[in-house]
């Protein structure tokens, strides 16, 4: 296999869209969001229930969608939960970069490492939009998607 | 001796690569396995040599000077309309209207012809193979007009259902649009049968014909079909141009849709009149250049035995069939008898976009989505699927090709 397909179905990759974590409805959300991909049919939708400091106190996501879009929905929900919104930006922001190609040295050192495995993505610019649909999701649920 | 040999039609696909350049060219290093000319063909040199020697030797705009060049260029493009109405076996040449592709084709017909027709609870009765240049024009008119639409559901192979096509033909019918050849299940629909069904209620009939077109020999005056729509770059020929054919009596009775220069006859401050089709429906600046590059990939296309390469196309599509098979792991969608040369599959664990990454790394281009066909992809209960679509310059090699990506694919994804 060519040295940049090993690097995007890399197994934790494969791992989370066979398996995906806090995957399901969350019941008492207090935010909600539908992230949809019309090039290409990828759908996420993402839950939250932020606490009153604006933590992310327990996140969920469903979907229906290509290995990389669900993957990266359910690696993003591992990471947020737990996370101030400040935090969770900063997140999002590194990881946008990673994807891209892009100087990613912002991030604390075990996010980036445990976000890197996605910066394969960057190799297939086609394909990046699978990766940030759910962080673009999630994104709206927090502004916009109070339930 | 007089008993003569009939000699089967022969088509050397091999030779007609030799047309393409871009076929021998290679992505990440793999030979490119083409298989999306569905989406759009690649152009033979021919056609792209006529576009560049047009554009330096007789180039100018149409029907405006008085000067040579104007004349020489006028001249091609009126030709370019004489093939296109060769190619459809059209009646007249000014049944032919230039459009930027087959959806402006449609759209125009939805502006001009329909729209001004249409009062609420009308009845539009479509496919729900169509695709979304087939759909949209018509959602417009619900939107704005209060028609209604009515699908007309396929068997769970792709075909069509006549009868119940016909059973949807009411009084309420104003048109009836159907696709010629689905881009996502290859089904071919019977035009004539359903011409014959809505003529005798009394109800034209358009059909898009962006894909069968380039697979079906069309005929519309055999047809007796009130409008038919083709783009160019699908044809072998260039993009930015599509023709409608319509009957001239629908033509002379259609309102102009976009207004402009060429399109009039005289404008003044408080009146103005109209050029007779096609002129009418033609205003602006044309695609001069792709006038020349599409008679020339029509010419083309028509030079050949048009039966032998669609038994070349169909071969191919049989001989990928057989293998995959023998996957009990693929899922193949649309095998209507009789059905063009496209293969469109959804393959367990493998979602499509996944597949056409993998696939293309490996040289091998197939379209993966919706094909611009929501309805037809709810109907099959898919999101997407991947597709692979045949033309005249594909081999068998290009299915070998597939079917060891397919292979590849799965033994990364799952």
């Amino acid at each position: 296999m060519d040295n940049a397909l090993r690097e995007l179905y890399q197994e934790v990759i494969l791992d989370h869209s066979r398996h995906p974590r806090h995957h399901g409805v969350l019941e008492d959300a207090s935010h909600k969001a539908e992230g949809y991909n019309p090039l290409c049919g990828d759908r996420v939708t993402v839950y939250l229930r932020l606490d009153a400091d604006d933590r992310v106190a327990d996140i969920k996501f469903e979907g229906k969608g290509c290995a990389i879009s669900q993957a990266s929905a359910s690696m993003m929900t591992d990471m947020l939960k737990g996370r101030t919104a400040a935090e969770a930006d900063r997140l999002m922001q590194g990881f946008l970069h990673l994807v891209k190609g892009e100087d990613a040295s912002d991030l604390p050192e075990d996010d980036r490492e445990r976000l890197e495995v996605m910066g394969g993505i960057s190799a297939f610019p086609m394909r990046v939009k699978c990766a940030t649909l759910a962080w673009h999701t999630y994104k709206s649920a927090v502004e916009e998607g109070a339930t | 001796m007089t008993a003569q040999t009939k000699i089967t039609p022969s088509f050397d696909a091999e030779k007609v690569r030799a047309d393409f350049a871009i076929l021998s060219r290679q992505v990440y290093g793999k030979p490119l396995a083409y298989l999306d000319s569905g989406a759009s063909a690649q152009k033979p040199r021919i056609v792209l040599d006529t576009m560049r020697d047009f554009a330096q030797t007789e180039y100018a705009n149409v029907h405006r000077g008085v000067h040579f060049l104007s004349a020489a260029a006028t001249d091609r493009y009126e030709a370019a309309r004489r093939t296109v109405q060769k190619f459809l076996n059209a009646a007249r040449e000014d049944e032919i209207v230039f459009t930027k592709g087959g959806t402006e084709a449609i759209n125009l017909v939805s502006y001009s012809f329909l729209a001004p027709r249409v009062q609420p609870g009308d009845e539009i009765v479509l496919t729900v193979m169509e695709h979304h240049s087939n759909i949209v024009p018509w959602h417009f008119l619900r939107e704005r007009h209060g028609a209604v639409l009515r699908w007309v559901d396929v068997g769970d192979d792709g075909s069509l259902d006549i009868e119940a096509l016909d059973a949807a033909i009411t009084a309420k019918t104003k048109l009836v649009a159907v696709t010629h050849m689905s881009n996502v299940l290859g089904t071919i629909t019977p035009l004539k049968d359903i011409i014959a069904r809505a003529h005798a209620k009394g109800v034209p009939v358009l059909a898009d014909g962006c894909q069968g077109a380039v697979h079906e020999v069309v005929d519309v005056q055999a047809l007796d079909i009130d409008f038919y729509a083709i783009t160019g770059h699908k044809l072998y020929g260039p993009t930015g141009i599509g023709a409608l054919y319509a009957k001239r009596a629908h033509l002379k009775a259609m309102r102009p849709f976009n207004g402009g220069g060429e399109m009039i006859r005289e404008v003044m401050q408080d009146r103005i009149t109209y050029a007779d089709p096609p002129a009418r429906f033609e205003a602006g600046t044309p695609p001069i250049i792709e006038s020349a590059g599409l008679a020339t990939a029509l010419d083309y296309l028509m030079a050949f035995d048009r039966k032998a390469v669609a038994a070349h196309e169909h071969d191919l599509l049989a001989y990928a069939r057989e293998h995959v098979k023998q996957f009990n792991w693929l899922r193949v969608i649309g095998d209507a008898p009789g059905k063009g040369a496209i293969l469109s599959f959804e393959a367990e664990g493998m979602h499509a976009h996944d597949l056409a990454t993998i696939l293309d790394r490996e040289g091998v281009a197939v379209r993966a989505g919706h094909h611009c066909a929501q309805v037809l992809m709810e109907r099959f209960g898919v999101a997407s699927t991947s597709r692979a679509s045949f033309a005249l310059y594909n081999t068998r090699a290009d299915v070998d090709a597939l079917i060891a990506g397919l292979h590849k694919a799965r033994g990364i994804l799952v």
